[in-house]
């Protein structure tokens, strides 16, 4: 069993398979671990698709699996994964963060509160925000 | 921390969103004693600080009311008085305990005058000035952020060892987040990671701040 860490979800990922550095997940499964969807156009998520290399698409894709290691490289974001390869974590792209930084438009997230309440940030557009981090520790 | 400075302004389209970078656990006791009325959240894998650039705690960013950042992640008003307390009774001197609360009422003044006066506050960043303040990700820091979240995945599945190496190498990827350092570290018996190795990293910062300077007159 694969688990999948994307955002604010985890996904199983039953038939996963692992081999070296390559993560193969079943296609039908790649929406809901990454966000991402396998159009005929290429790898779609929302209005941006990431067209693949037709040389290079056995890479990408094989037998009704997605490489999702692969695929994390090519859209230039981070990934790190346990000891034993069961457990991914996939990140993000500096250059994506650092150009939505660099437009000054306050990136949007989800968060729960302590009764599990999700909140976002774009509810509170009208009002002045100030946004404070903190820690117990 | 902000209640005073919400209950004053809250009916002037004006909201603070307190963000704990910490497990539900660690930080419940503290929002149920102070029960703030603004909203309180729980960023486990510090979400927030990989999307904005956040490396210390406090750090605060200033939204306007179209989303706009007018003041990108800054110490939201804590000074580096701390480093000089008593490190066993973690008591500080009175000029001590003056020092950081002048620092905290300057930045909390220069807050009120932006929601006081909007754009036209002097604390208002133009967007080549909040540009320039932004500390920007790289690949490593990047890679740091999925680390530290599979360290606190494998944290809440008892694999403590294993979550140990993964916050190490986050830390590691990206040596100025205090944040993450602090995360991974081993906590005293009042929940602060502030063992002897954490002040052996303060004390390696030698003329640099733990907190950033504040770059308002007067801090």
């Amino acid at each position: 069993m694969i688990t999948i860490l994307h955002d604010r979800t985890e996904t199983k990922c039953a038939d996963a398979r692992v081999a070296g550095d390559d993560l193969w997940i079943e296609t039908a499964q790649l929406t809901d671990a990454t966000g991402w969807t396998l159009k005929p156009e290429g790898f779609c998520q929302g209005d941006v698709c990431v067209p693949v290399p037709p040389a290079r698409a056995a890479e990408f894709t094989h037998d009704g699996a997605v490489n999702v290691s692969r695929l994390w490289a090519h859209l230039g974001r981070a990934i790190a994964c346990d000891d034993t390869r069961s457990v991914w974590a996939l990140g993000a792209s500096a250059s994506e963060r650092g150009a939505a930084l660099r437009a000054l438009e306050a990136p949007d997230f989800t968060l729960p509160d302590l009764g599990g309440a999700l909140h976002n940030l774009h509810a509170h557009r009208g009002k002045k925000v100030f946004l404070v981090t903190w820690a117990s520790w | 921390m902000w209640q005073s400075l919400y209950a004053a302004n809250k009916s002037r389209d004006f909201v603070v969103i307190a963000v704990a970078l910490d497990v539900p656990e660690a930080a419940r006791p503290w929002i149920e004693a102070a029960k703030p009325g603004y909203p309180c959240l729980i960023d486990r894998d510090h979400a927030v600080a990989d999307l904005y650039g956040i490396t210390n705690v406090p750090q605060a960013v200033w939204i306007d009311e179209v989303g706009r950042i007018v003041r990108p992640p800054e110490n939201a008003g804590s000074s580096d008085a701390f480093r000089n307390m008593d490190r066993v009774t973690k008591q500080m001197t009175a000029a001590q305990i003056e020092e950081r609360q002048r620092v905290k009422s300057v930045y909390v003044a220069a807050l009120q005058d932006w929601i006081d006066k909007g754009e036209a506050s002097r604390f208002v960043y133009s967007a080549s000035e909040a540009r320039a303040r932004l500390h920007l990700p790289n690949d490593d820091t990047a890679r740091a952020h999925a680390h530290l979240r599979l360290a606190q995945y494998l944290l809440g599945c008892g694999r403590d060892e294993e979550a140990k190496r993964q916050f190490a190498e986050a830390s590691r990827l990206h040596p100025e987040s205090w944040n993450i350092w602090r995360q991974g570290a081993d906590k005293d018996a009042t929940g602060t990671a502030t063992s002897p190795e954490f002040w052996a990293r303060v004390d390696a910062l030698g003329d640099r701040p733990y907190h950033r300077t504040i770059d308002i007159d007067g801090i």
